[in-house]
């Protein structure tokens, strides 16, 4: 049986990690290479690294910081942030990642995912979808980092980008990042039912219990960070979590 | 042990896959030269992306020849990973109708989604359950997860190839051997340590 994945997320900015919240307010917590170590000693399922400057600053992705990381990863790789091109794509993929994930670029670069999906396969292609809601309670996707809105429900982004080829869809709450206060349960149901590929819930995990409910509104993995770098509470210790909640998980 | 040719033909992840070898104590040489696989004592053919343009880059090489060569002809040990081991079969249908190797009687397919595993590409780790007895798969236990990353499966049609299923989607050929030559769907360099107790077993075989 396919276990569930439990993806610790490491945001990275200029020259270390860092946590935020509403994608807003960083804070340094770490070297990236030393999490990497980490998080590969204790055998996680998946890692992401996102670098969350890199669209807004207009740079590419560090080819030369992830062939350093990926040497010290064991484990899936996915790697996002600046991904405009297919050349981006190809050279991330050349340096050890496994999954390249794209975000703005999926809404500002006209047939990016398809073409990524035809050249690279569909199973190496990470479609971001980042998601605010107003105060009328009206949930939309937005790009640049959540600081650019669209005229697009995360709803038909899904549809839009499993019909271009993306494998998975990375579903981050922008307003619940950082805050602990759980995933945002009714856009993960919507964007899960709409599409037949994986999806990913992101943004506001702050204890095992919202990592159950999450999967009860159809997510197929977990993203999660602050959980991790400011709680006690440990990737490992989720498994069991979820597993008593009668998940299937690696052991 | 030898020194292990790991086949760069344009197709991705070479840098996991030499990493894993080499952390597993093999000597490894990184080529796309069909004259330097005669002089390897193993050979692994990883890959990520699209069958056709795989198989075409192979060609334009000749390296589909020297390949077929060292494996079915001299019986060079050889390890296909993921897009390495569908390209052993018969024929692909991944974006039209192409040719493989045709080293096993197979062809590789879209996986269908059913009701209880609706979602493809299938993403994330899975167990992979011996059909057979392999000394690549010697030690591994049956229920420990490999990491799989996939939307195409092999499907046998001569059931002595296979080595191991999977169950997703009412079960699919995870691992098939013929000869010296064995394939997996499941990533090996990204597994752990189940995955290096399983590079470490090919390292020691063989053929």
């Amino acid at each position: 049986m396919l276990k569930t994945r439990i993806i610790p997320t490491l945001l990275y900015k200029d020259f270390g990690l860092v946590k935020g919240e509403r994608f807003d307010s960083l804070r340094a917590v770490g070297s990236a290479l030393q999490a990497v170590k980490v998080y590969s000693l204790r055998g996680v399922d998946e890692l992401a690294f996102l670098d969350v400057t890199a669209t807004l600053q207009g740079r590419e992705p560090d080819y030369a910081l992830i062939d350093e990381l990926a040497d010290d990863c064991f484990m899936p790789l996915t790697v996002g942030g600046g991904v405009r091109s297919i050349d981006h794509v190809r050279r991330l993929l050349e340096v050890g990642a496994d999954k390249v994930a794209i975000g703005t670029a999926v809404v500002e670069v006209e047939g990016l995912v398809e073409e990524a999906a035809r050249r690279f396969g569909s199973q190496c292609i990470v479609a971001v979808v980042d998601t605010r809601t107003d105060e009328s309670g009206t949930t939309g996707c937005w790009i640049r980092s959540g600081t650019a809105a669209t005229d697009l429900h995360p709803v038909t982004m899904a549809r839009r980008l499993e019909a271009a080829g993306a494998g998975e869809i990375l579903l981050q709450s922008v307003d619940r990042d950082g805050t602990m206060v759980g995933y945002d349960l009714a856009t993960v149901a919507a964007v899960a039912e709409a599409v037949a590929i994986p999806v990913i819930a992101s943004g506001g995990c702050g204890t095992y219990g919202h990592m159950v409910e999450a999967l009860e509104h159809g997510a197929s993995a977990l993203a999660a960070a602050s959980i991790f770098h400011f709680t006690q509470q440990t990737p490992m210790e989720a498994k069991h979590h979820l597993a008593a909640a009668g998940y299937p998980v690696r052991r | 042990m030898g020194v292990v040719a790991v086949v760069d033909y344009g197709m991705g992840n070479i840098d996991s896959v030499r990493r894993a070898l080499e952390v597993a104590g093999a000597t490894v040489v990184v080529t796309g030269d069909p004259d330097d696989l005669a002089d390897a004592d193993r050979i692994v053919l990883p890959g990520v992306g699209a069958f056709g343009v795989a198989m075409a880059n192979l060609r334009r090489s000749g390296l589909d020849v020297a390949l077929t060569e060292q494996v079915v002809g001299q019986g060079a040990p050889f390890l296909g990973i993921c897009l390495g081991m569908q390209l052993m079969a018969t024929a692909g249908s991944e974006h039209g109708a192409h040719e493989g190797l045709g080293w096993v009687e197979a062809t590789v397919d879209r996986m269908v989604p059913t009701p209880t595993d609706p979602r493809v590409p299938h993403v994330g780790w899975n167990e992979v359950h011996p059909v057979r007895d392999h000394p690549v798969l010697e030690g591994i236990d049956a229920d420990r997860d490999f990491y799989f990353v996939h939307s195409f499966a092999m499907r046998c049609t001569d059931d002595s190839d296979r080595l191991a299923t999977t169950p997703y989607g009412g079960g699919f050929t995870s691992a098939v051997a013929r000869g010296s030559a064995v394939g997996v769907q499941f990533h090996p360099e990204k597994s752990q340590g189940v995955g290096q107790a399983l590079i470490r077993a090919f390292l020691a075989w063989d053929g």
